[in-house]
């Protein structure tokens, strides 16, 4: 179990969250949808511990994470699996070496036992055979899923995925939920997805949870959300100009309705 | 203007604490040996062409200058063989070579971290058990500072031959003249004069470098003033230390 706490974080003069609260359940797949940049992706980065909240505390499991003990903050990380919005494929090593990289430096195994889960997670994601290739050889959809695949190498109790669909065209977008959908079925992890797709969210959620100015401000299972009649919610579902939520167009900042 | 300043101070403040976590890493022992074998070999073997060519030229011009001059002031060119070697060794060399280095590999390794800094390939690092420091700044730190006083050397020699080779077909001075000139002055003291400067050089490029990469921000135009700015840093940064070391360093009766 995942329990944010008050969570502030801001960048310069941008407040992003502003006090978060959020609880996340064992085996659940937890979607956050909010606008770009309303602190989806930092939510997630704060949860595995690569930023440090300006206040606010995090529990995984129950332990509160503790930036100073390096040991501590590396046994939290080995938990979470992290699927990139770009995929971040090390482009300097082959598709079979970057799947392969957490079971290195995670988990004691033999370079057979490597090769064996490498070419098992990669079946797992429909690409048995691509251990030789580079990462620049590979579609965006590819690299989305050898992406997965890494991040599922070394067995991770939490699954963090940062709009896995953005730049897919939609049959690869249903490819990789349907590929969400199985393996928390068949891995019983917990999902957390950052998105902005809602055929996506709809389809693959137990929960949604909106962020919007820093804050969660409507949670929900899929049903319930799109059944809302909470009127931020309605706009971004809807995905309408006009409403409540209103979004700067220039870069004064100024609000152009 | 006080912005600037500030920004400046935690900039120190920032690289500072760069240099001491990597050599946290370098003396703990957590070095990736796969990766520090790819940066020597990329920081010294592949650069040995260009140091080659800037030191040979370096070498020639400075024959055929001092010859000309010394003509003109003399009537015949003399201590040719002085004048290039102590030139080549204390100063030319380490300074020419740290120069290309850092628009060779310093430029190569801020563009490298910066690109995977953009494409949260650091971010990724981190969450695969893996910190970044330790695995790109470690291995790329000792393959600069260890490479850069083998590649002064080899500029040493490459370079004083060079003057031989213009003393000798240009000016016609016998080569035991010049090997005498070069050598009969010049004592240990001199080339650990230009060794010592080359490894404060070296640590000034990668420490810019790796800093720049990792601070970077901002798509592919962060990436390229990332790397332009640690080229330029670095390069400012070793000609004015020159002065400094060099000084310490005759003070302290090395050289």
């Amino acid at each position: 179990m995942i329990k944010l706490v008050a969570l502030e974080k801001s960048f310069g003069t941008n407040r992003v969250l502003r006090g978060l609260n959020l609880e996340i359940k064992d085996a659940e797949i937890l979607t956050i949808i909010g606008g770009s940049g309303c602190g989806k992706s930092v939510t997630l980065k704060l949860m595995v511990g690569i930023l440090r909240p300006d206040s606010g505390e995090i529990y995984i499991d129950g332990e509160k994470i503790d930036y100073d003990d390096r040991q501590k903050l590396l046994a939290i990380q080995e938990k979470f699996g992290y699927l990139f919005q770009g995929a971040a494929l090390f482009d300097s090593l082959t598709v079979g070496e970057n799947v392969a990289f957490g079971l290195r430096n995670l988990r004691k195994l033999s370079e057979t036992e490597i090769q064996r889960r490498v070419s098992e997670v990669l079946g797992m994601v429909g690409l048995s055979g691509i251990e030789n290739l580079k990462p620049a050889e590979l579609s965006g959809g590819m690299k989305k899923r050898v992406g997965l695949a890494r991040a599922i190498a070394y067995q991770p109790r939490y699954i963090l995925y940062d709009e896995p669909t953005t730049g897919l065209d939609p049959i690869m977008a249903d490819i990789i939920s349907d590929l969400m959908i199985k393996l928390q079925r068949d891995l019983k992890v917990t999902s957390i997805v950052v998105t902005h797709d809602m055929k996506m969210a709809y389809k693959i959620s137990d929960r949604i949870a909106m962020l919007y100015e820093g804050r969660i401000v409507a949670e929900g299972t899929p049903e319930q959300i799109k059944n809302t009649q909470d009127p931020l919610v309605r706009q971004f579902i809807e995905g309408r100009a006009d409403g409540p939520i209103t979004i700067s167009l220039n870069h004064t900042g100024e609000i152009l309705q | 203007m006080t912005k600037y300043w500030k920004k400046f101070i935690i900039s120190v403040g920032e690289i500072s604490e760069l240099i001491a976590e990597t050599f946290y890493w370098i003396f703990s022992g957590q070095i990736d040996r796969r990766n520090t074998r790819e940066q020597m070999y990329e920081t010294g073997w592949r650069s040995l062409p260009v140091i080659f060519l800037t030191a040979i030229f370096t070498g020639m011009v400075l024959a055929l200058e001092t010859g000309s001059s010394t003509i003109s002031v003399f009537s015949e060119p003399v201590y040719l063989g002085t004048i290039v070697a102590f030139s080549m060794i204390k100063e030319l060399a380490p300074v020419l070579t740290s120069v290309v280095i850092a628009g060779r590999v310093g430029a190569a390794i801020a563009a490298e971290i910066g690109t995977m800094k953009v494409t949260e390939q650091l971010d990724a690092l981190s969450t695969l058990g893996t910190d970044p420091i330790k695995y790109l700044a470690v291995p790329r730190f000792i393959g600069v500072i260890s490479m850069v006083p083998f590649l002064v050397l080899f500029a040493d020699a490459v370079g004083v031959i060079g003057g031989l080779l213009v003393s000798v077909y240009k000016w016609e001075i016998p080569i035991t003249t010049y090997w005498e000139d070069a050598f009969s002055y010049m004592y240990l003291e001199d080339f650990f004069h230009g060794l010592i400067k080359s490894v404060f050089f070296a640590l000034i490029i990668v420490a810019v470098s790796c800093y720049k990469g990792f601070s970077c921000e901002g798509g592919a135009e962060g990436v390229g003033k990332a790397t332009t700015s640690a080229v330029m840093i670095s390069m400012v940064l070793i000609l004015v230390s020159d002065y400094f070391i060099t000084s310490a360093l005759v003070l302290l009766g090395i050289g």
